[in-house]
């Protein structure tokens, strides 16, 4: 998977609403699992806002995407160890991946 | 970064830097274990882009310079009176209208984090999310405004609203002069999102 599929991206009259392609997909992540019920939007907001004040410097979705993995490890859905191996893997796989192909979690 | 967000200096690999390898670790797990759909997301994605934006925005103003009834009702319930126009869902439950008028001038700014309102207005830009927006539009948000281009007379009130998790606000702009023989579509055309948070005002 192209990680820059810029095509799709979210664009508005100012310019790309992401710089970059994780930048959406961690918004998108987020919208989904407070649909799904795994955490509500007040809490998401505190968290992100205590993130957001605990590192002032950080860039905006840096602090999104960690956010986000506090609340789920809260949640009981992932762990660190288990998100940490996964990020682990997919390291792996990229690196074992040649150019210009798809990366796929089971060449690590 | 390279153009398409790899990185081509490690040997024969692909390398991909570490924000982006957190990010999918976490949408990997979160798929197998059944809490996201993978299609949805690029729904998702393609809906804000697309289907959502400040278009929905620019119509509920357009029709409230054209109908007075309809912006009586925006004025008392502006939840209703939205999604009245079909604009409902995510972070649009709780919405108030803020009129400008000749004494006063709205601008909304979310200090904690970034809550905005998306049915009505899409995908917050950059600068709405920014600690300096966060931070200076409360403590001088004439300067911020000039920094806009927008520079406010004396005589009028600049009202900072800041946004909650609970409560979403969209600011109705002044309708320039000149307008009066636009259509309702005409208008909404003219609407920018920047004058619906109250950065901008429409000219004709």
């Amino acid at each position: 998977m192209k990680l820059a599929d810029s095509a799709r991206l979210p664009k508005d009259a100012d310019g790309p609403v992401f710089d970059e392609p994780w930048e959406a997909q961690a918004f998108a992540l987020a919208v989904q699992l407070n649909e799904a019920g795994v955490f509500g939007w007040s809490e998401w907001a505190e968290t992100l806002g205590a993130e957001l004040k605990a590192h002032p410097l950080r860039p905006y979705y840096e602090s999104w995407l960690a956010a986000l993995e506090r609340l789920v490890e809260a949640k009981g859905v992932i762990s660190e160890a288990e998100r940490l191996a996964r990020v682990d893997a997919w390291d792996r796989a990229a690196k074992a991946t040649p150019h210009g192909q798809p990366i796929e979690l089971s060449r690590g | 970064m390279a153009h398409d967000g790899h990185r081509h200096d490690h040997g024969e690999g692909s390398e991909l830097p570490p924000i982006a390898l957190r990010v999918k670790a976490l949408e990997s797990l979160l798929v197998e274990k059944g809490y996201v759909d993978p299609k949805a997301l690029d729904v998702l994605i393609d809906t804000y882009e697309a289907k959502i934006g400040p278009r929905n925005g620019a119509r509920v103003v357009a029709k409230a310079w054209t109908d007075a009834a309809f912006a009586d009702w925006l004025k008392r319930d502006a939840t209703a009176a939205i999604a009245s126009l079909g604009y409902t869902g995510r972070q649009g439950e709780h919405m108030v209208a803020l009129f400008n008028t000749p004494d006063t001038h709205n601008m909304v700014v979310c200090t904690l984090c970034s809550c905005y309102p998306w049915p009505v207005l899409g995908l917050p830009p950059v600068w709405y999310k920014s600690m300096p927006y966060r931070s200076r539009a409360v403590i001088e948000p004439r300067e911020v405004l000039r920094e806009f281009g927008l520079s406010v007379p004396e005589d009028r009130e600049v009202r900072v609203w800041d946004s909650t998790a609970e409560v979403r606000y969209l600011v109705i702009p002044e309708r320039p002069e000149g307008t009066e023989g636009l259509s309702e579509e005409q208008l909404a055309a003219i609407v920018t999102r920047n004058a619906m948070i109250g950065t901008g005002v429409v000219t004709a």
